[in-house]
């Protein structure tokens, strides 16, 4: 666990410097839509909640897991999946708007920034989800020995990792850039 | 993968909510911890939502502090029980990896922002930089005066 909890603190790191970047170039907007204008908290709010809603999912999974209830284990990850998939879901229907309004990552130093961090965490959620299909075939087919159970708990260091970026993203940009 | 994983020792099934067996590693929580975590968490992401959305300060550097001290709150909560860290988790080098982290990332932040808001200040762009996309008008009043002092555009 060791390993990998040094591999969430390096992708930490990536976060670090997108933050950074979004932090410097979040007010350049080369006279394109300002935070308040392209933003809708509502929409931030759900996605907010799938996200911690799939947290605690995953913690049901984990606690089903060890009880050695292998039924329970893969509802409670097809639960914390369809959260994960509801969030992604959404992130890319606000991207697809905001680009089709003409607010893409081109139109300014803050909107490339924006697309660039929340992105990135956008396909860290992504590839998580992907992981834990692959965990549950693994499950299903192999049940809960040891080595799937290691999987899942690195996997859970990652799904709660993604939820505490998230934490800094709808504060520092969402709730932040519409108050700018 | 560390000898660290006794969680998995068959007689650990035996156990009814597999907590109070000495399962020794952290890495799930109890029902409670969850339980706990959800509920802090949701009401630290309601209340910086809520002030926000209602604008209940007049200020936005006052609300824009506040939102920062709750998601600060909050992704301390997320650690305890979510992530469930705590000083001793693998004999005290996820704590260790997890300081260094912090410290690099609060250098990375505060330091990108802190040097950047002085370049910006004190770089304003000068009549050479300008001259491409603006014709040199209105740029560089002190960098470069003999130029623009020349140039008819610049007087007022």
């Amino acid at each position: 666990m060791l390993g990998f909890w040094i591999y969430l603190m390096s992708d930490c790191l990536i976060f670090a410097a997108l933050f950074a970047t979004y932090g410097v170039l979040g007010t350049s907007y080369a006279g394109g839509p300002s935070p308040a204008e392209v933003f809708k908290l509502p929409t931030v709010a759900i996605n907010t909640s799938m996200l911690l809603f799939s947290s605690i999912t995953y913690g049901f999974a984990m606690l089903a897991m060890a009880k050695g209830n292998k039924a329970a284990t893969l509802i409670w990850l097809a639960i914390t999946g369809l959260f994960g998939a509801a969030f992604v879901g959404l992130e890319l229907r606000e991207f697809a708007e905001l680009i089709r309004d003409g607010a893409g990552p081109q139109r300014s130093a803050f909107l490339s920034s924006f697309f660039a961090l929340v992105g990135t965490h956008g396909l860290h959620v992504s590839v998580g989800i992907i992981w834990l299909i692959t965990l549950m075939v693994q499950v299903g087919q192999k049940g809960l020995i040891q080595a799937n159970r290691r999987r899942l708990m690195c996997l859970s260091l990652f799904w709660h990792f993604l939820d505490v970026i998230w934490i800094g993203v709808f504060s520092f940009v969402y709730l932040i850039g519409v108050l700018r | 993968m560390s000898a660290a994983s006794p969680v998995d020792h068959p007689s650990h099934h035996a156990a009814p909510d597999g907590h109070d067996v000495h399962s020794g590693e952290e890495l799930h929580g109890s029902l409670k911890d969850y339980v706990i975590g959800f509920v802090l968490s949701v009401i630290l992401t309601a209340i910086p939502f809520w002030l926000v959305m209602a604008h209940v300060f007049k200020s936005p550097t006052a609300t824009a502090f506040i939102v920062m001290g709750f998601a600060g709150v909050q992704i301390v909560v997320h650690m305890i029980y979510f992530l469930h860290m705590t000083p001793k988790a693998e004999g005290g080098w996820n704590m260790l990896a997890l300081i260094f982290t912090l410290v690099l990332v609060t250098i990375a932040l505060s330091g990108s922002m802190w040097v950047m808001y002085h370049l910006n200040a004190n770089m304003m762009p000068t009549s050479s930089t300008m001259a491409g996309d603006m014709g040199g008008d209105m740029g560089g009043m002190k960098m470069a005066p003999p130029a623009s002092a020349r140039d008819p555009r610049n007087m007022p």
